[in-house]
């Protein structure tokens, strides 16, 4: 059996969890809702986290649009998924919510901008 | 000079701003004015590109510019006005705000009631006291936030962070993401100034020590940052001879705290609290000049934009009181609300009993960081109760409602004190 201390990310609170890990049984004590409970054990077993970043946009007001991955994304893969970013150019106009990279990484998840850009 | 007139003028179009005009348009106020420097509306938010915004007021994480989006919009579809590249340069205690941009020159606006949503700034490094040469590679960590996601430019490859407030901490991770290396954090307090999620996901994720107790004692090079020597501080926050350590960096990024951008309030003979940096606001938000509001990071620095959308939204409110109330509310009586042990500052400072609707909401900090505290509310002295918290820390606004039934229980108080029992 096997305990760790972690603090939820999952809002401001930063709840303190204890988890216990023993064999395929895994408790999560300390959280104050589910979510935590959730992170807890997500974060022993398959830690995961969103991306956010900006990535260069051809044509438009502005320089840059920021971006991010629509929902979590393997941790594993942060800086695989930074690469992408790097060397990704949107052309603008781009609105909030358009898909800028696919199922970037193959991880299912598609990169997707969070603001618009206009055309100059 | 070009006059004209509005109802409620909010001078500022971040997230204060835009809260507070959309209550004031939903309280029945048609002629509101939003007056802006920047060339978009959102404030800060437009460059806040990471997501943990909006848990509170929306039930998602959003990003800073989702989370301004969605204002915007609604700000937009209500058709209030608002004017981008506006500088405001002065309000009158008859709240008469003069403003200037390219269109319209110098102007003035004569206004039913004002709210100010200017926001806060970031302490530069000329008011740390770091001793060195003045090279290029020192930014403030927010300058540095600009640059890379908004001008999609790096301001250096190997970074050493002064201060471990959350803007701080959000740029350790943002920097390494880049392909920056960060090689330590150094926070003066023996504890962080930021939230505690932000510790985990910004350092721990990326192996970035975290040195507390720790400041930068000299900075080295001429034209540009070469390194910076870190040393440990003691109680009285002096380096401790001996524990100096050089780290070889081209880059120095300050987060050592926001200071609310108060020039037109001080401008106006506005009470101030010297501790907030603030304005003195009473439980409406209304500050010393009648019809003049305060809200959001210009009152007080905030940690979460929900609670900043959510206090803009009250001043908003209540400035439409005051336009329709024919600008004369007659506050006769206040309640002083103090501080004692272990709370640093309360907002709002006083409490008009007459203009409390279901509760009064006090928000506050704490001075240190404590386990297992009781804070009590006190009538005139007396402890009518307390609410315990497992952990407070400074870098943490913590908040406490007196009922309106209290309030009523206690005819004739002259005074609330909100401190550790």
């Amino acid at each position: 059996m096997e305990t760790r201390e972690l603090i939820c990310i999952n809002c401001p609170m930063g709840c303190p969890l204890t988890v216990t890990i023993d064999g395929e049984n895994i408790t999560v004590a300390g959280n104050t809702c589910p979510r935590g409970a959730d992170y807890g054990k997500k974060e022993v077993t398959d830690p995961r986290r969103t991306v956010t970043s900006s990535v260069y946009v051809d044509g438009g007001k502005a320089v840059k649009v920021p971006v991010k991955t629509a929902s979590d994304i393997p941790k594993e893969k942060i800086f695989d998924i930074m690469d992408v970013i790097r060397k990704t150019k949107a052309k603008a106009p781009v609105f909030i919510g358009d898909i800028i990279v696919a199922d970037i990484c193959g991880t299912g998840v598609n990169l997707v901008a969070t603001k618009d850009v206009e055309r100059v | 000079m070009y006059c004209r007139e509005a109802d409620v003028v909010i001078v500022g179009g971040g997230p204060a701003g835009l809260a507070a005009a959309l209550a004031a348009k939903e309280a029945g106020i048609d002629k509101i004015l939003i007056l802006e420097r920047d060339t978009q509306l959102g404030g800060i938010l437009n460059q806040c590109i990471h997501n943990g915004f909006g848990l509170h007021t929306f039930k998602e994480e959003l990003t800073g510019p989702e989370y301004a989006a969605r204002f915007i919009k609604r700000v937009k579809e209500a058709g209030i006005e608002y004017l981008l590249g506006t500088m405001v340069v002065d309000l009158s205690p008859e709240r008469v705000v003069t403003a200037m941009n390219r269109e319209d020159g110098l102007f003035t606006v004569k206004a039913g009631a004002v709210i100010l949503a200017m926001g806060c700034r970031e302490r530069p490094r000329g008011a740390l006291g770091i001793p060195g040469f003045r090279p290029a590679g020192i930014f403030s960590a927010g300058t540095a936030q600009r640059f890379v996601n908004v001008e999609g430019i790096m301001p250096g490859k190997e970074v050493v962070i002064l201060g471990s407030g959350d803007i701080g901490l959000i740029m350790a991770r943002r920097m390494t993401l880049e392909g920056a290396k960060v090689k330590v954090v150094a926070e003066l307090m023996p504890y962080s100034g930021g939230l505690k999620r932000n510790i985990v996901q910004c350092l721990n994720d990326y192996d970035i020590p975290l040195k507390l107790s720790h400041t930068v004692v000299d900075i080295k090079g001429k034209e540009r940052v070469e390194g910076v020597t870190i040393a440990e501080v003691d109680a009285s926050m002096k380096p401790i001879p001996g524990t100096e350590e050089f780290y070889e960096c081209d880059t120095l990024l300050l987060s050592c705290g926001l200071i609310p951008e108060n020039e037109l309030t001080t401008g106006a003979g506005i009470e101030m609290n010297p501790i907030t940096g603030g304005a003195v606001v009473d439980n409406t938000l209304e500050t010393s000049i009648p019809g003049v509001f305060a809200c959001g990071n210009v009152l007080h620095v905030h940690d979460l934009v929900d609670y900043v959308s959510e206090e803009a939204a009250n001043a908003g409110r209540n400035a439409a009181s005051f336009v329709k109330s024919d600008k004369n509310q007659n506050k006769s009586e206040f309640i002083q609300v103090k501080t004692g042990r272990g709370v640093r500052y309360t907002v709002p400072r006083k409490i008009a009993p007459e203009y409390v609707d279901k509760d009064v909401l006090v928000r506050f900090r704490v001075d240190n960081v404590y386990k297992d505290v009781a804070i009590g509310i006190a009538f005139d002295g007396e402890v009518a109760r307390s609410v315990k918290k497992r952990t407070v820390a400074p870098g943490e606004m913590e908040e406490i409602r007196i009922k309106k039934d209290e309030l009523s229980a206690h005819p004739g108080c002259k005074e609330i004190t909100i401190a550790f029992v």
